[in-house]
């Protein structure tokens, strides 16, 4: 059976236990009028047993799906002549591959003619493990879930403390739900890590870090002249940095002016027909911005040039920058806002008291209070501006330039990432990992910048509250 | 008295509030306009934003068709009989090529022929395959057939007031026989009902978006069977259960910075970990799910503990003190009046996961699929990275496609986004 038929299997199997615990309690009762001597409901002794029918089971098969290509591959490699296991590991895994695909084919029943009898003998072996695999499997996967249920019925008594247990195993099963959040962020550290080292230890991370030069297509034969593999991460920083830029132009006046006006002067009118225009911007899809950037604000902003007399690249950095900064405005507004409301009215009352006019003193005094929960929003902002990757893509250029001219083609650390792994990659080479090095960048930079913004927040709330 | 009123040059107080007051008011209605100016320039760009998109995608909706006059003659199909035709015999490019040259008997340079036939779609050889399979009687007869044209001359007599005017992509004798055609009363417009039946193509008159809305809801089944579960569970363990110690505190920050978290590092995760380590297949749904789910979660959880903390504490003692345990309260009486705003997170995390596209790219759904998915580990697409990718097309009447996809993508945000408002306001109704 495959893993969805055997998940599906179980799910039933696990229903089935439902109603036997069911049956089962009553009976160790004595009969449905005396089912309320038990200590617990006959439906939570039904409950846990398919808990413990379908828990156990999933688990063995997931470590199973887990390890099982590993076990066959050292088990098929076992099977290998001496000379070839002393292959190197890319040969070996080229060797390894043919095998799975020659696999493959007689599975479907093509004809293996043509290749060496060794590996045809290796391929049969492998069919031969991979059926052994699945049988034993479903077997042992079978075995466990009636095993468990046949375990957790032979306890059933008048004092068996169902509602206990079954609290139990629920509340473990909530506690490792929310310790997805930190094996995600574990997996991502991990992954990311372990690449960047890998590739570290291929390109010095100084000549990552601080080169000025850019073109990672590195020659994929020796004999070959395209390219030369250089990995100097400058330019693709400047050229986030560039359109973060711009984008920060366009977002933290607009965003700041909207939430001030909507908070402080707008009609109940006004607010109520404003706010779902936010809205509508923030929920437009970043693969839409994208499209809007390079087919309509790009080709707007070169013919503009062109009237004027500038050169303008098609691809430039100020077309994805406002664009970017577009999308960014409901996310400042909305942040602004909160930190305007969370200023105490006393001092607005105050002010306004005191003869400032309305905008003096949401200049002199507002403003002013609200700044560290400003700045923190106008932080996060920046570090979602930094990660934003779909308008990047569409509309900013792939040429690493290195230049501070808003009119020029820049690229961006995002871009850079979506080019090296899209398409055929091959895991050793630099140049894949040189995507994840520029991710484990992206992150470090985000995250830091998150945490920074929450303590400026924080440390601000904590004098009002 | 002091001293500074005094003089006759100085002013009192008074008397400088006073001046300067014009001043100031004029700096508030300043102000004012500006505020007004930054939500006038939201409007605008909400606007042009969305006819831009309007504009662009509605030639898509249309598509040109011409009825050519298919001469099924038997010796150009090399057939004889219904049943080969019924087998799927015959040939039709052969006969399509003869039946449209007999349609121009003057077409005779081999140059003028290829321009002649580069009218019509690659498409139509199966077009009129199709249409003699269900009528095999025709076998031998005369008969016009309705096929597609190519997409440069379907756009182009969607730009142009009259055929026969130049184009770009149209050459002068192919405007000749165009307007030929035209006049002929040949040509017809009709519902472009292959945009939403069709899986996607190369030739842009025959791409469709059933492919990706196939595999955007595919993907988004994955996302919702998993983050939802998952995300109700860990808010619930967060808001009722957990203690106060580090263990809770390190998942709090770390759904806090998840949250933040850029999307294409979800991608990066996916490849490494769930496509490189577990082997699970490229380019499938049910990985996609998975790094979706993945992003969505801290939105889901977020959300979920704000609405299970806004149920008041009164419902908890009250259930408790009924002698409920605390596992029953939270599921029992807890959840049940959380779950509107429970939803309302959900769908907001899903119409994000739904306009998602760079983590995408990273897990391979970027492949060029023609099939329609049928499960969630066949090779797929969804809509927003066939939007990225049919952008990406040099074709021009990809453009129109890319828009009426975006308008498509955009109609299901709005359904989803109307849904959450909805259940937003019984919520604070019920509250």
């Amino acid at each position: 059976m495959n893993s969805s038929t055997l998940v599906l299997t179980l799910l039933i199997l696990a229903l089935f236990s439902y109603w036997l615990g069911i049956q089962r309690s009553l009976k160790v009762a004595g009969g449905v009028s005396r089912a309320r001597l038990l200590v617990s409901l006959p439906r939570q002794f039904g409950l846990l047993t398919g808990f413990w029918c379908a828990l156990p089971a999933l688990i063995v098969l997931l470590l199973w799906n887990a390890f099982e290509s590993q076990v066959v591959d050292s088990l098929l490699i076992s099977s290998f002549s001496q000379d070839i296991q002393a292959l190197p590991n890319s040969e070996l895994g080229l060797y390894l591959n043919d095998i799975k695909i020659l696999a493959e084919n007689l599975s479907a029943g093509l004809s293996s003619e043509g290749t060496e009898s060794e590996k045809q003998q290796a391929a049969l072996y492998l069919l031969n493990i991979q059926n052994n695999s699945a049988w034993i499997r479903t077997a042992l996967i079978l075995v466990i879930a009636v095993a468990s249920v046949a375990f957790v019925v032979s306890r059933f008594s008048m004092e068996f403390r169902a509602r206990a247990e079954l609290e139990k195993i629920v509340r473990w099963l909530l506690l490792a739900s929310s310790g997805i959040a930190i094996l995600t962020t574990l997996g991502i550290i991990l992954s990311v890590l372990f690449e960047s080292i890998q590739f570290f230890s291929a390109v010095p991370p100084w000549e990552f870090l601080f080169g000025t030069h850019w073109s990672p297509q590195t020659a994929m034969r020796t004999d070959q002249v395209a390219g030369s593999g250089a990995f100097g991460a400058v330019p693709l920083f400047a050229g986030t940095l560039l359109i973060t830029f711009i984008a920060m132009l366009i977002a933290v006046p607009v965003g700041m002016m909207t939430a001030i006006y909507l908070s402080q002067y707008a009609s109940a009118k006004i607010r109520s027909i404003a706010k779902p225009m936010l809205e509508i911007l923030a929920g437009v899809p970043t693969v839409v911005y994208g499209f809007f950037a390079a087919l309509t604000v790009a080709p707007f902003i070169r013919d503009m040039g062109s009237l004027l007399g500038l050169s303008v690249a098609s691809e430039s950095a100020l077309a994805a920058g406002v664009v970017m900064g577009v999308m960014i405005i409901p996310f400042v507004s909305s942040l602004s806002d909160d930190a305007i409301n969370a200023v105490p009215k006393a001092l607005k009352e105050g002010s306004l008291g005191m003869g400032a006019t309305q905008s003096e003193t949401i200049k002199l005094v507002l403003l002013p209070a609200a700044l560290p929960g400003i700045v923190g929003a106008i932080l996060l902002a920046v570090s979602r501006a930094i990660g934003e990757t779909m308008i990047v893509v569409m509309a900013a250029g792939m040429a690493a330039n290195l230049t501070a001219n808003p009119l020029d083609s820049v690229t961006t650390v995002t871009v850079q990432i979506v080019t090296l792994l899209t398409g055929d990659q091959e895991f050793d080479s630099p140049k894949t990992l040189a995507a994840f090095a520029l991710g484990l960048m992206l992150f470090i930079t985000t995250l830091a910048l998150n945490v920074i913004a929450l303590k400026v927040v924080r440390k601000y709330r904590e004098q009002y509250d | 008295m002091t001293k500074q009123t005094q003089t006759s040059a100085e002013l009192t107080t008074t008397e400088k509030v006073a001046f300067s007051l014009k001043k100031r008011h004029r700096k508030e209605k300043r102000f004012q306009w500006m505020g007004r100016l930054a939500i006038g320039f939201g409007f605008m760009l909400v606007l042009i934003l969305l006819t831009d998109i309007f504009i662009k995608a509605m030639p898509a909706f249309h598509q040109h068709w011409v009825k050519l006059e298919i001469d099924y003659r038997k010796d150009w199909m090399k057939i004889d009989s219904s049943e080969s035709v019924l087998a799927g015999e015959g040939s039709y490019r052969t006969t399509l090529k003869k039946s449209i040259y007999q349609m121009f008997p003057e077409v005779k340079d081999r140059k003028q022929k290829r321009s002649l036939f580069a009218l019509f779609s690659t498409n139509a050889e199966f077009t009129i395959k199709n249409y003699l399979m269900e009528n095999p009687k025709v076998l031998g007869k005369k008969v016009d057939v309705f096929v597609r044209l190519d997409d440069d001359i379907d756009t182009y007599l969607k730009s142009v007031n009259m055929p026969g005017e130049e184009f770009s992509r149209v050459n002068q004798a192919q405007a000749g026989w165009v307007l030929e055609l035209f006049e002929l009363k040949r040509i017809e417009k009709r519902w472009n009902t292959s945009f939403f039946l069709n899986g996607d193509s190369r030739d842009p008159e025959l791409a469709g978006v059933k492919g990706a809305l196939t595999g955007t809801l595919l993907t988004m089944l994955v996302t919702l069977l998993l983050s939802f579960p998952l995300g109700v569970a860990a808010a619930l363990y967060l808001e009722e259960f957990a203690p106060k110690n580090r263990w809770t505190d390190l998942i709090e920050v770390n759904i806090n910075n998840l949250a933040a978290v850029p999307s294409i590092i979800f991608g990066l995760l996916g490849l490494a970990v769930i496509i490189n380590m577990f082997g699970l297949p490229r380019s499938a749904p049910l990985v996609g799910g998975i790094v979706l789910t993945l992003m969505t979660l801290p939105t889901i959880i977020i959300a979920s503990r704000a609405s299970i903390k806004a149920v008041p504490p009164s419902i908890r003692e009250a259930a408790l003190g009924l002698g409920a345990s605390r596992m029953q309260t939270a599921f029992g009486h807890v959840l049940p009046i959380a779950m509107p705003g429970i939803l309302t997170g959900t769908i907001i995390g899903m119409a994000q996961a739904l306009g998602e596209t760079a983590p995408l790219l990273m897990i391979g759904m970027v492949a060029f699929i023609v099939d329609i998915p049928g499960g969630i580990t066949d090779p797929a697409t969804v809509l927003p990275v066939q939007i990225y990718l049919w952008a990406d097309s040099p074709e021009r009447a990809f453009l129109a496609k890319t828009s009426a996809a975006i308008l498509v993508l955009l109609s299901f945000l709005l359904v989803m986004n109307s849904i959450a408002a909805f259940l937003r306001k019984k919520f604070e109704k019920s509250l």
